[in-house]
C-alpha cells in the first residue's frame, strides 16, 4: 500500500512540475482495495481497471519504473508512451486494461472470463470500476450476461461516494451498489474498503469459488478518494476531511495500528525514486512510432 | 471448383469453414441459433456458438475481451445500425487496444453488419453507414459486392489480427454467383477492376457495383468505354488501383449508397483530387444518396438513392456531354 501511496504522491508532484504532462487520476486513499484484491491473483488472472488505474497496475505486478516511464511518455513505458495514465496495460502480468471510458471495461473482463472457461483454465477475471459506472447501461448489460452465462468474474466496485465531481446522491436513489445487482441473485458483499484485511478476506472467498468455476460475484468496497477527480482538481464541490478524521480512515495507518508496525514507507519512497530515475533515463519514443502500430 | 451460391450462404460458408479449421473462432449473436437443429450449433456446440441477449455493448465488449485471450469471435449484428448503440466498444475500445498497448494485445474480431436495406425498412434500418467507420484508425472495413467476394473477404476478416467491420448489403442477400469451393481468401485492401475501359473510371461501393456495371453496359451501347472498380475494402483503401485507373481514363465517377457528406465516395474523391489531379480531365462526380434519412414510401425511397440512370448522367457530365445542372 505504501508503494502505491508513495507513487501517487510523487506523480502528483511530477504533474505539478510538468514532468508528467497528461491527465492523471490518482488513487491515494483507495490502496487497500487494489492490494487486498490483486495480492491474491496470478499472472494469468485478468485484471481490468478504469481511468484511476495506477494502483491496480502496481498491485498486479507492473514494474514501478515502467509505469512511471509511461506517465512521463517515455520509450521504456509499459505502452511505449502510446497509452499513458488512462490506458496502462501490462499483459505479461495480466493487467489487461485500463480504459478511459467509464464502464467500458466491464464487458471486456467478461470476455476474459469466458476465454478462461473455454480454455479449461481456472483463471478468473476481475474488473475494478467506480460507483459512477453502475448507472450506465453497459453495467446492466454486462451483469445480466455474466449472470446468464455464470462467468468466473469478480466485479469490484470502488465506491468512493463521488462519481467524478458529484456525489452518489445526485446520480441515483440506490445507495448500495450491491443492491443494484440484487435481481440476478449474484453473490455480493459490501465491505469497508479502507480495511485491507476485510477486502482480502471477502475477495478471497469469492476468488476461491470463481476458481472452482462459479460466478459472477460483486464486491463493493466503501472507500474515500483522498484527492480530487484528477490531479489539479480544485474540488470546489466537497470539503476536505479534517486531518484527524483522515487518520482514522487511512487504510495504511489503520493496518499499521493493527499490526503495531511502522510500515514500509521509507522503502517504498526509495523504490519510487528509483522508478523516477529509471523513467527520466529513458528517452522519448521516436515520433514515427505514432504512425506505426495502427494495425496488428 | 466453383458453384452458384447466394451471397448470404457464401458468408455462412466462410464462417463455417473457418470454425472447422480453427477452434478459436467463435460465433456470437442475437437469434443466431433459434433451435437445437441449427447447423452451426450442431456442428460446433453452444460453447462456440453463443446466443446473446439484445445487449450489443456487452456482446461486442465481451468479444473484444475474448479476442485479447486469443479467440477470434465473429459477432453477427444483423443490422449495421445496431452497432450504433455500442459505439464505445466498436470505435473506442476494439480498434484502440493494439495501438494503445504498443502491440501487447491484438483484437481479431469480426463485426458482421447488414446495411442499406432499402426495401421499405424506412429510417432506422436502411442506413449505409460504412463511411463512419473507415476513418477510425485500427478498424478495417470490408464491403463485398458479390457472393465470391463475400466468402473471400469474410475468410480474410476472420484470419485478420485486427477488428474488421464486415458490411453486407441486405438487397444482395439472395443474389447468386459463382463461389469457389474450399479455401477462398480475398485479401483486405485490394480493389478489383471488374470491367476494363478507357474513357471513364466508375468506382462503385458494395451494392452500387451492380448499378455501376449496369450503367457501364448502357454506356457501351453509346460507344463509351467505362472501367468499373470495386474497392471491396474501404479501410485500408486501395487508392493505388483507383489512381492507376484514373491515370488511364482521366475521369472519375464514384457511386455510393451513403449520404454524400462524410461518405466513402467523398474520401475517394479527395484522394484522387489530391494524388491524381494532373490526370483529371474533368471534375470528379459523386453519385450518392441525397443527404436525407431513407423514407418509407417506395417512390421516395427510389428517388433518394443512386441508380443506373443517375450514374449514366454523371458519366455524361464528366465526358462533357451533358450540361452542368443548375
Amino acid at each position: 500500500m505504501w508503494r502505491i501511496r508513495a507513487f501517487e504522491e510523487r506523480v502528483g508532484q511530477l504533474t505539478r512540475a510538468n514532468e508528467v504532462h497528461g491527465l492523471v487520476h490518482l488513487s491515494a486513499g483507495q490502496e487497500a482495495i487494489a492490494v487486498g484484491v490483486c495480492s491474491q491473483l496470478r499472472d494469468d488472472d485478468a485484471v481490468y481497471s478504469g481511468h484511476r488505474a495506477h494502483g491496480h497496475a502496481i498491485a498486479k505486478g507492473a514494474p514501478l519504473g515502467r509505469v512511471m516511464a509511461e506517465l512521463m511518455g517515455r520509450e521504456a513505458g509499459l505502452c511505449r508512451g502510446l497509452g499513458g495514465s488512462m490506458h496502462l496495460v501490462d499483459a505479461g502480468h495480466g493487467f489487461l486494461g485500463a480504459t478511459g471510458v467509464v464502464g467500458g471495461n466491464v464487458p471486456l473482463a467478461l470476455g476474459s472470463a469466458l476465454a478462461a472457461r473455454l480454455q479449461g483454465s481456472d483463471a478468473v477475471a476481475v474488473v475494478f470500476f467506480g460507483d459512477g459506472a453502475v448507472q450506465g447501461g453497459i453495467f446492466v448489460e454486462s451483469v445480466n450476461l455474466a449472470a446468464l452465462w455464470r462467468l468466473p468474474a469478480v466485479l469490484v466496485c470502488e465506491n468512493n461516494g463521488f462519481a467524478e465531481f458529484t456525489p452518489r446522491s445526485a446520480h441515483t436513489t440506490v445507495e448500495r451498489v450491491s443492491d443494484v445487482v440484487a435481481p440476478w441473485e449474484i453473490e455480493r458483499e459490501t465491505v469497508d474498503g479502507n480495511d485491507v484485511l476485510a477486502v482480502r478476506e471477502t475477495f478471497g472467498r469469492f476468488l476461491a469459488r470463481a476458481r472452482a468455476g462459479r460466478g459472477p460475484f460483486l464486491l463493493e468496497c466503501l472507500t474515500h478518494r483522498l484527492g480530487g477527480h484528477y490531479e489539479g482538481d480544485p474540488q470546489l464541490y466537497r470539503q476536505a476531511l479534517e486531518a484527524e478524521e483522515w487518520q482514522e480512515l487511512d487504510p495504511i495507518l489503520r493496518l499499521q495500528r493493527r499490526l503495531g508496525h511502522g510500515g514500509f514507507e521509507h522503502e517504498a519512497r526509495a523504490e519510487v525514486e528509483e522508478a523516477v530515475e529509471f523513467a527520466r533515463a529513458s528517452r522519448f519514443p521516436s515520433p514515427e512510432l505514432a504512425a506505426g502500430l495502427v494495425y496488428a | 471448383m466453383a458453384r452458384e451460391l447466394p451471397y448470404i450462404a457464401a458468408i455462412a460458408e466462410a464462417i463455417r469453414e473457418e470454425m472447422e479449421r480453427d477452434e478459436t473462432v467463435l460465433y456470437f449473436g442475437q437469434n443466431i441459433a433459434t433451435s437445437e437443429n441449427d447447423p452451426f450449433l450442431q456442428a460446433f456446440g453452444s460453447d462456440r456458438v453463443r446466443v446473446t441477449p439484445i445487449s450489443e455493448t456487452a456482446e461486442i465488449g465481451m468479444a473484444v475481451g475474448a479476442a485479447f485471450a486469443g479467440f477470434r469471435p465473429v459477432v453477427q449484428l444483423y443490422m449495421a445500425e445496431f452497432m450504433l448503440v455500442a459505439m464505445d466498444q466498436v470505435v473506442n475500445e476494439a480498434p484502440r487496444f493494439h495501438y494503445m498497448t504498443a502491440g501487447q494485445v491484438k483484437v481479431p474480431i469480426v463485426l458482421q453488419a447488414g446495411y442499406g436495406f432499402t426495401a421499405g425498412w424506412a429510417g432506422q434500418h436502411t442506413g449505409t453507414i460504412y463511411g463512419m467507420f473507415m476513418g477510425v484508425p485500427g478498424l478495417k472495413v470490408a464491403v463485398p459486392a458479390t457472393p465470391a467476394d463475400a466468402k473471400g473477404l469474410m475468410t480474410a476478416s476472420i484470419r485478420d489480427d485486427n477488428p474488421v467491420v464486415f458490411f453486407h448489403h441486405y438487397l444482395l442477400t439472395l443474389e447468386h454467383g459463382d463461389v469457389p469451393e474450399g479455401e477462398h481468401v480475398v485479401p483486405l485492401g485490394r480493389a478489383n477492376v471488374v470491367r476494363e475501359g478507357d474513357d471513364v473510371t466508375i468506382v462503385g461501393i458494395g451494392h452500387m457495383v451492380g448499378r455501376a456495371l449496369a450503367a457501364a453496359e448502357q454506356l457501351a451501347g453509346d460507344g463509351v468505354s467505362a472501367e468499373v472498380i470495386d474497392p471491396r475494402c474501404l479501410a485500408p483503401l486501395d487508392t493505388e488501383t483507383i489512381l492507376a485507373s484514373v491515370a488511364k481514363t482521366g475521369r472519375l465517377v464514384v457511386v455510393d449508397q451513403s449520404t454524400r457528406h462524410g461518405s466513402a465516395a467523398a474520401v475517394i474523391a479527395a484522394e484522387v483530387a489530391s494524388e491524381g489531379f494532373s490526370s483529371l480531365k474533368a471534375p470528379v462526380q459523386l453519385v450518392c444518396a441525397l443527404d436525407a434519412t431513407i423514407p418509407y414510401s417506395e417512390p421516395m425511397e427510389a428517388y433518394l438513392i443512386p441508380d443506373a440512370p443517375k450514374v449514366v448522367a454523371a458519366v455524361q457530365q464528366v465526358l462533357g456531354e451533358a450540361p452542368v445542372p443548375a
